[in-house]
């Protein structure tokens, strides 16, 4: 490992949470081997990458033009890969997030790269670096050696903790890729947002319903919680599968996988494909009325009765707290 | 229309994983093998494509002879013939994207159908890969696809909502749940599928990207307060979110 590369993405004027994340996993690797580790960012601002030194990051690569201004993933994945080569990175991090984990494995397979996605930690055995990862949908880590000489990463949202270490200036270079722009191949044209609802991807605290919940009349409840918490709302795929919230909010194995600081799990048995998706989750509190529900056994709180009685309660004592 | 589908088979999304004697693969007794779940949204949009615009369906599966039960699968569900790039032991997925864009250059489909990601490794790259490998555009986690002509227009999931892609055929697409509603074969289907051909192919080689040196089952120590529904309990469990978590 000689030079470090952290893919940095924007959001209305900061970088987005995960970029600081990264830059502070860059920084402990790039610390343990005495080594530079520089970001690249598309389109930005010189204020908006300013606020990459409170985390130690003192070199970026701005991709500042028109032909980028439509995300297109072959087109940007070629600009990076240009610049890999052009100023000789040889470990690059991406966000395990819809950005990254398409840009990745397109670098990787442009330079004939080694790739693992979605990792969760580092460690170093005889000097060699090793990632974990999970598989089987978090029921087992794997460790994992990478081979060649451009090793690529993406590492999972929320894991690794943005650890601010200022330093005194962040240096903003251009950089303008020697690649064919008009061969861009597939254009976002258009976004559609899901209308004020905060995603359980970027959440801080997701309230999730399951069946327990008993019909979509009653998800108020789920709303109310989730909204004293200033958080997103979730659901199992019992819940989504009987058509009463959309596909969106499904959590778990065919769903999203999450990790907040806090899961709360309101009449919801806890299946394997569920805790698929959100056992990495910081704290776990969970509602049930059977107090055998395997959900308790990942819990770290956990309130055994009436969601219809414990919720409204919560959410009063909750209030009460705040005020 | 040749549609070009991606089936890797993986255990049951059930499976209660238990780490091998070698310390770094699953102890796959009586564990039972599937189709990955994300591969049969990928079938069953390829078979829509087939009967809208004609055309042939095959599927490709990089693997041992063990694959061969979700190869029949697939063929159950309506492929019309099956590829299988032979292996033994380990291989990681630069091996498998590099020998799936191998075929397709012999195949020349007018699209390649991949799930979003395999429910075993949670590789998550295949897909783009064979596009890069290959030239070709890519649209990944799709949950709409609507094609005219050779114009392609894809919605993908992503935070927070949708992204409208449009591009061309041919390209690469790699299908999220939501995107169709899959068939269950039935039994004629599944009779018929043993009498249709699976075509055995020997891999090119390529260099070791990836090695797993170890697998564990992950460990996470958690606090396991659980109280009864009182309004004192209910308060305690506040008060622990509030003081312990530090949430509130
Ligand atoms: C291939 C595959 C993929 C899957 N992917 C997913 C996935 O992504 N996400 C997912 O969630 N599931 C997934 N599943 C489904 C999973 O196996 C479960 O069926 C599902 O999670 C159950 O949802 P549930 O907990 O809401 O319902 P149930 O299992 O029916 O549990 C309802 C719970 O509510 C409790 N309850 C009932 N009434 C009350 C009340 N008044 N107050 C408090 N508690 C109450 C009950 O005690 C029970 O524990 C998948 C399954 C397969 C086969
Ligand atoms: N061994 C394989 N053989 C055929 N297709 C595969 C194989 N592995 C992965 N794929 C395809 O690539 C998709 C994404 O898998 P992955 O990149 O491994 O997460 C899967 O849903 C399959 O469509």
């Amino acid at each position: 490992m000689n030079k470090i590369l952290i893919f940095l993405e924007h959001n209305v004027g900061k970088l987005k949470r995960v970029s600081y994340e990264l830059i502070t996993a860059g920084r402990t690797l790039a610390k343990s081997k005495n080594i530079p580790f520089d970001g690249v960012i598309f389109n930005s601002t010189n204020e908006t990458i300013e606020t990459a030194k409170e985390y130690g990051l003192s070199k970026v690569l701005h991709i500042n033009s028109s032909s980028f201004e439509k995300y297109s993933v072959s087109l940007f994945a070629k600009a990076i890969s240009n610049l890999i080569q052009r100023n000789g990175y040889d470990f690059i991090l991406f966000p395990a997030n819809s950005r990254g984990s398409e840009l990745a494995p397109r670098v990787a397979a442009s330079l004939e790269a080694s790739f693992i996605a979605d990792c969760v930690g580092f460690d170093y055995s005889d000097g060699e670096l090793i990632v974990i990862k999970p598989v089987y949908a978090g029921k087992a880590h794997i460790k994992a050696k990478m081979y060649g000489t451009v090793k690529i990463c993406s590492l999972r949202p929320n894991v690794f903790t943005a650890i601010p270490e200022p330093v005194q200036e962040v240096v903003v270079e251009n950089f303008g890729p020697n690649i064919d722009a008009s061969a861009t191949k597939e254009v976002v044209i258009d976004t559609l947002k899901n209308e004020g609802k905060l995603d359980v991807l970027e959440a801080d605290i997701i309230v999730s319903g399951g069946r327990g919940i008993k019909g979509p009349e009653n998800y108020y409840l789920i709303e109310q919680l989730a909204n004293i918490f200033n958080g997103a709302v979730g659901a199992s795929r019992a819940v989504v599968d009987a058509g009463w919230r959309p596909h969106s909010e499904q959590v778990g194995q065919t769903g999203k996988t999450v990790s907040p600081t806090l899961y709360v799990a309101c009449g919801i048995s806890g299946a394997i494909q569920h805790l698929a998706g959100m056992s990495t989750s910081k704290y776990i509190l969970a509602i049930n009325k059977d107090k055998d529900a395997p959900i308790f056994k990942v819990a770290d709180y956990g309130v055994v009765g009436d969601l219809f009685n414990v919720i409204p309660k919560l959410i009063e004592k909750v209030k009460a707290v705040k005020e | 229309m040749n549609i070009l589908v991606c089936i890797s088979r993986v255990p049951d999304t059930a499976t209660k994983i238990i780490v091998g004697a070698d310390g770094k693969s699953i102890d796959d007794k009586g564990v039972k093998f599937i189709i990955n779940p994300y591969d049969e949204f990928a079938l069953e949009e390829g078979l829509r494509l087939k009967e809208k615009f004609g055309g042939k369906v095959v599927t490709i599966t990089v693997g041992s002879d063990a694959s061969k039960e979700a190869i029949r699968s697939a063929l159950a569900m309506g492929a019309d013939s099956a590829v299988l790039v032979k292996t033994e032991g380990y291989f990681d997925s630069f091996f498998v994207a590099k020998n799936i864009a191998e075929y397709a250059k012999e195949f020349n489909p007018d699209i390649i159908i991949c799930g979003r990601q395999s429910v075993d490794f949670d590789s998550f790259q295949v897909p783009s890969m064979i596009a890069e490998f290959l030239d070709l555009p890519s649209v990944s986690v799709v949950s709409k696809l609507t094609i005219d002509g050779v114009k392609v227009i894809a919605e993908r999931d992503v935070e927070g909502g949708k992204e409208v892609v449009e591009t061309t055929l041919p390209c690469v697409v790699s299908a999220q749940k939501g995107l169709n509603e899959p068939r269950y074969p039935k039994l004629p289907d599944i009779l018929k599928a043993k009498s249709k051909p699976i075509e055995e192919r020997q891999p090119i080689p390529t260099e070791l990207k990836v090695e797993i040196v170890g697998m564990e089952i992950p460990l996470r120590a958690r606090k396991n307060k659980i109280v009864g529904d009182s309004d004192d309990e209910i308060a305690e469990i506040v008060r622990l979110l509030h003081e312990e978590a530090k949430i509130i």
